[in-house]
């Protein structure tokens, strides 16, 4: 017996935001629709943020500040473009910006992964903390910034400063890095390495780009932060 | 905060209803600047040797018919003014210069908010709802036009101190951010003559642009020269009477997105105050990268 998976759908341009995201955010605890789909936008901040079920979200156009942030379970797609700080703080489940992404893209984030097939522009995944970011174009200035854990993958180019004072996070580039931040180094492309970025790929559903193209970068350790005896400061 | 919207019509159709589009991009960014909101609308150039002056009063029962008689007894004439809300047009056949001047003797208690043969502005305190219903933006007709939205972090909320300033003729900025060498700057700028009227860092940068385009630069090494000698962060948007041009700090501390279609070409700090133009959907889109100009002319006014 097949069974099309019914489709709530939710019009901004006559639905509150607050009274979408409150049944949403319902669906933790309570059963109710699988599959839920966003018309009008038009760029409103704090679409689908908060999720905490194994549901599926598609948002049709651009959306604004903070789109599916503190994200758990859930997969959310955007059919257009966001603004700042998409899937910040995204904690598991996945987030799919088919258009471009603002600044601060994943910043924070701790688990989870957030897909941008566009490009997104400065501080892509600003001190982030264990979130898995794929980036199809470019990222701008200071990506990736004090960044702790975590892989951000970009197919593009990145702008200047990428990675500076950053912690444990890996990075891979294909195209050009525009300068590296402060103890931001490149460091060799092992097995495992690329064997990780197959997989990044692979999980982004991106296949017309060579693994072998990807530079690897990281943390060469000699901030204050990394000297041994500095310890006792923190 | 703060936001900013421009809007600059490529067609006769946004042209008429060019400050009725302005108002809806300036309402939707109510939430980022509720202390006052202002725009610039560039329309109906006066003839050669006239003047246009946008002036302010704070009295409700400002005469402004017996100013414009004033006006033409001094000057060869003044047309009948156009009352908007708490300000008026003024268009007098005469020198700016000389016009703006008799203005600040003989009146001290007004004050122009713009002067030129292309620019209006209006400014005043309060959500930008009641200033567009106030203004009856949607009256205006124009070829560009630039809006602010503000929330006031280095000076008072006054109608002084609310955006656009303009400190040359035909010339405003609109600014998002704050800067912290307008101090400095503003001492200096003195010394070469530019005149401020108020303590707020955005006039500083006005000041600075007019300025540098008295001393002979374009628009764009105008702006250029903001990266070296401006301290702080912000998106500026300038206007001029041929268009308007857009120009972000280094660091890109503060937001903005272009869209342009074949009617117009617009500018705002969020995408929600893009989606209020017809036909945005199908807009071509993008962030301006920072430190680098960007600029729409239209053909010089004759």
């Amino acid at each position: 017996m097949s069974v099309a998976a019914a489709v709530e759908t939710v019009d901004l341009a006559v639905t509150p935001l607050r009274e979408l995201n409150q049944r949403l955010h319902d669906l933790a605890s309570e059963p109710g629709p699988r599959h839920w789909r966003v018309v009008n936008p038009n760029g409103a901040h704090a679409i689908a943020c908060g999720l905490d079920a194994d549901v599926e979200v598609e948002i049709d156009g651009h959306a604004g500040y903070y789109c599916a942030g503190m994200n758990k379970r859930a997969t959310v797609t955007v059919h257009g473009n966001v603004s700042t700080g998409v899937a910040e703080n995204l904690m598991s489940g996945r987030v799919i910006v088919e258009g471009s992404a603002s600044q601060s893209s994943g910043a924070t984030g701790r688990g989870g992964l957030l897909v941008v097939h566009g490009d997104a522009s400065a501080r892509c995944g600003i001190s982030m903390k264990g979130i898995d970011i794929v980036v199809r174009g470019n990222v701008g200035h200071l990506s990736a910034f004090m960044a702790q854990t975590g892989r951000l993958l970009v197919c593009g180019d990145a702008g200047e400063a990428l990675g500076d004072s950053i912690y444990e996070a890996r990075l891979y580039v294909a195209g050009i890095v525009n300068g590296l931040g402060a103890d931001c180094v490149e460091k060799e492309v092992r097995e495992e390495h690329l064997a990780e970025v197959r997989q990044l790929l692979a999980a982004a559903e991106i296949t017309d780009v060579e693994p072998m193209s990807f530079r690897r970068y990281g943390s060469a350790r000699r901030l204050y932060t990394f000297e041994i005896d500095n310890a006792g400061a923190y | 905060m703060c936001g900013i919207v421009g809007l600059f019509a490529k067609t006769g159709e946004i042209e008429d209803r060019l400050g009725a589009y302005l108002g809806a991009m300036l309402v939707q960014m109510s939430s980022r600047g509720p202390d006052s909101a202002g725009v610039a609308v560039y329309r109906e150039p006066v003839p050669a040797g006239s003047s246009k002056l946008v002036v302010y009063s704070a009295d409700p029962a400002e005469d402004w018919g017996a100013l414009a008689v004033a006006l033409g007894n001094r000057f060869a004439a003044c047309e009948h003014p156009m009352r908007r809300a708490s300000h008026a047009v003024l268009v007098v056949e005469g020198d700016v210069d000389d016009v703006s001047g008799w203005i600040h003797d003989e009146r001290p208690d007004l004050r122009v908010m713009s002067a030129g043969r292309v620019i209006e502005i209006y400014k005043e305190v309060g959500l930008p709802t009641a200033f567009a219903e106030r203004f009856r933006l949607e009256e205006l007709a124009g070829s560009h036009a630039l809006g602010h939205t503000r929330m006031a972090t280095e000076s008072r909320v006054t109608t002084e101190g609310s955006h656009p300033f303009s400190t040359g003729l035909d010339l405003c900025l609109v600014h998002n951010g704050s800067l912290s060498n307008h101090n400095r700057l503003r001492q200096s700028l003195r010394r070469e003559g530019i005149e401020f009227r108020t303590e707020n860092d955005t006039e500083v940068a006005a000041g600075y642009l007019a300025w540098r385009l008295r001393e002979g630069a374009s628009l764009q090494e105008a702006l250029e020269g903001c990266l070296d000698d401006l301290d702080g962060f912000y998106t500026f948007l300038c206007g001029t009477a041929d268009g308007f041009a857009v120009l972000r700090d280094p660091i890109a501390c503060k937001p903005a997105v272009m869209a342009e279609t074949d009617d117009w070409v617009a500018m705002a700090s969020e995408w929600r105050a893009i989606a209020v133009l017809p036909g945005s959907a199908e807009a071509r889109l993008w962030e301006p990268e920072p430190g680098v100009v960007y600029a729409w002319e239209r053909q010089a006014v004759a």
